[in-house]
């Protein structure tokens, strides 16, 4: 199992941003993970991370446990967040060897996949452009593969593809279907209910619970819903923290 | 291995900066050359309004001698002291001497006669030298003009004071502050830099990316300070050529020593620059927190008034404040030629202060929230 969590809870003061949810996410499995905005989903994703403590509950991830290690954990997974945070001032090639050696690759390793990875992605050419120079769905796909540059056992994707146009996200999840084939497990949140129709499973946040989790065809028969976007619909409208 | 990573990342970061490079050569140029021409505590160019009651001759040579003296400027001659006073008011003038009617004749037949001086003290430091130039002016006056009329009737001893300045000579204000300008440059550039660095990636959002890989605190904390340890040195080194150059200064006991100092007091100030980073969420704060520290640090470290004239619990709060050491050891170095032996002291109070910001910086850098 690739990320198993139990009753995994997070207050800030009065306020649960996460309240009490438990899953488990299979090695290789692309799991989306919906909610309105304000449900709790991007603090989930950073306990999951280590990048935050749980208030209580446990979890592990990629077979450590992230109270105990959350420094451990780091080495095993990636995370692209939702505000594009590789450096605007280094080049793509540059940002690419940095966050690589910060993994602890050897310099002979990252140049050889350097290059496969960008001739893949199409940014061969552009290597010695400055990030802050290219359009946004690029930033975005060359984001992605730094944060599985690594081969980590997950990768958190927090809305990578907010603001990206439709083509672009098509080649998005065309990556991230071969991470997956890779047997890399892809946990992933949206607010494109076409895009949770392209996962393996689902859950959809409520209020800091998890109201709803099955694939996008048993949800949509089990609410009688036609498509994904009715399946959120009903779940969310009733939601009190809209924001 | 991970810390070559991070530091060229770092070097790249500032290189490429349209700002920065340009700004650590120009500021220490700029302040180097510039402000120990300005800043100076000799007072010149007072202004100077006389009431001439008398009209004489030898109130005329009064007036004249005034006028001659390169400490005043004689704004006006006028017969009303109401009419001075009125221009003391209105800021025209400086300081009004009053020389009352039979003045002369006062001089000749009682060999005594009084001056007044009235002066706007607002500026306390311009108008006790300004009282003290016109003392001396008048004295000088009279004594050459009616050197045998004697004031009173059994002539007093006369003491003759005889002043030898040591290390500074010539007391040129000049000389004294030129290494202090220097650790002001170091101050600013070493503290503010650093300071603003970590909060600028929180603001970016790269420091989420980097929270999110196993990156140990030490290493990219050292990442940080070594560029600006690098800095610091090459603005070290523009700031002394400078001062050789330009003005004949150079340190006398010992380079090396300079530059010892420098590593130490350079990686305390940096370390102490990225702990408020650490704490800050914005820029903003980072700078005006700065701010208030970079200002405790200059006015309370003897860079422009002595230590010894501050009262005694601000002078104990001074051994906590590391400009302290760094500036007795630049004056000492430059106008003593003190040795590395003379100074140990100050070199264990830096590396203290070292280890303390150094364990306190990377402690306070916080990858899990």
């Amino acid at each position: 199992m690739a990320i198993h969590a139990e009753s995994l809870t997070k207050r800030f003061g009065n306020f649960t941003a996460v309240d009490n949810i438990s899953f488990s996410v299979e090695k290789g499995e692309i799991f989306g993970f919906l909610g309105a905005n304000g449900a709790g989903k991007t603090t989930a994703m950073r306990m999951l991370c280590g990048l935050s403590r749980p208030t209580s509950g446990k979890a592990v991830v990629a077979g450590i446990d992230i109270v105990k290690d959350p420094e451990r954990i780091k080495k095993r997974i990636g995370y692209m967040s939702q505000r594009f945070s590789l450096y605007d001032d280094l080049t793509v090639s540059e940002n690419m060897t940095l966050f690589a050696g910060i993994y602890g690759m050897r310099e002979k390793d990252i140049a050889a996949k350097r290059t496969a990875v960008l001739t893949r992605l199409g940014l061969y050419d552009e290597r010695d452009m400055l990030v802050g120079s290219l359009p946004l769905g690029w930033k975005q796909k060359l984001a992605f593969s730094v944060s599985i540059f690594h081969e980590p056992a997950v990768v958190f994707l927090d809305e990578p593809t907010g603001g990206v146009d439709p083509v672009t996200r098509r080649q998005f999840w065309r990556q991230i279907y071969e991470a997956s084939e890779r047997g890399i497990t892809v946990f992933v949140t949206t607010h494109y209910m076409d895009e949770a129709e392209y996962c393996h499973r689902v859950s959809i946040m409520v209020d800091g619970h998890i109201a709803a989790m099955d694939t996008p065809s048993e949800l949509k028969a089990s609410l009688g819903a036609g498509t994904m976007d009715d399946v959120f619909y009903m779940l969310a409208r009733n939601a009190e923290r809209i924001g | 291995m991970t810390l070559g990573y991070l530091i060229r990342k770092e070097f790249k970061q500032f290189f490429r900066n349209p700002f920065l490079p340009k700004l650590v050569i120009a500021f220490p140029v700029m302040i180097m050359l510039v402000i120990p021409w300005i800043v100076n505590m000799d007072i010149k160019n007072i202004r100077l309004t006389v009431v001439d009651k008398d009209g004489s001759s030898t109130s005329g040579k009064l007036i004249r001698t005034l006028g001659a003296s390169e400490y005043f400027i004689l704004e006006d001659v006028t017969g009303s002291y109401p009419e001075a006073l009125r221009q003391l008011e209105k800021g025209r003038t400086d300081a009004v001497v009053e020389i009352p009617g039979y003045f002369e004749q006062d001089l000749v037949s009682e060999g005594r006669t009084q001056v007044q001086i009235s002066l706007n003290a607002v500026n306390q430091i311009k108008g006790a030298l300004g009282s003290n130039y016109l003392n001396a002016v008048c004295a000088d006056f009279f004594a050459e003009n009616f050197a045998p009329v004697s004031v009173s009737p059994v002539p007093a001893p006369r003491v003759s004071i005889s002043v030898q300045n040591k290390f500074n000579p010539y007391m040129d204000y000049k000389n004294f502050m030129i290494p202090a300008y220097m650790v002001i440059v170091i101050i600013l550039l070493g503290g503010f830099l650093p300071a603003l660095n970590i909060v600028g990636e929180k603001e970016k959002g790269t420091i989420e990316q980097i929270n999110i890989t196993p990156v140990r605190k030490t290493s990219f904390i050292f990442a940080k300070l070594i560029p600006y340890w690098v800095m610091g040195l090459i603005v070290l080194s523009i700031c002394m050529l400078l001062a050789w150059a330009v003005y004949g200064l150079s340190p006398h006991g010992g380079i090396w020593t300079v530059y010892l100092f420098s590593l130490l007091f350079i990686f305390a100030l940096s370390g102490f620059g990225l702990i408020v980073s650490n704490y800050s969420d914005t820029m903003q704060q980072a700078m005006f927190v700065m701010f208030f520290f970079i200002l405790v640090f200059m006015l309370m470290s003897g860079l422009l008034t002595p230590i010894s004239s501050m009262p005694r619990w601000a002078q104990v709060i001074t051994w906590l404040n590391p400009p302290r050491y760094f500036i007795e050891m630049m004056r000492g170095v430059y106008l003593q030629g003190c040795s590395l032996a003379d100074l140990s002291h100050q070199l264990l109070a830096l590396l203290g202060f070292d280890i303390f910001f150094g364990t306190w910086a990377v402690m306070s850098y916080r990858k899990t929230r």
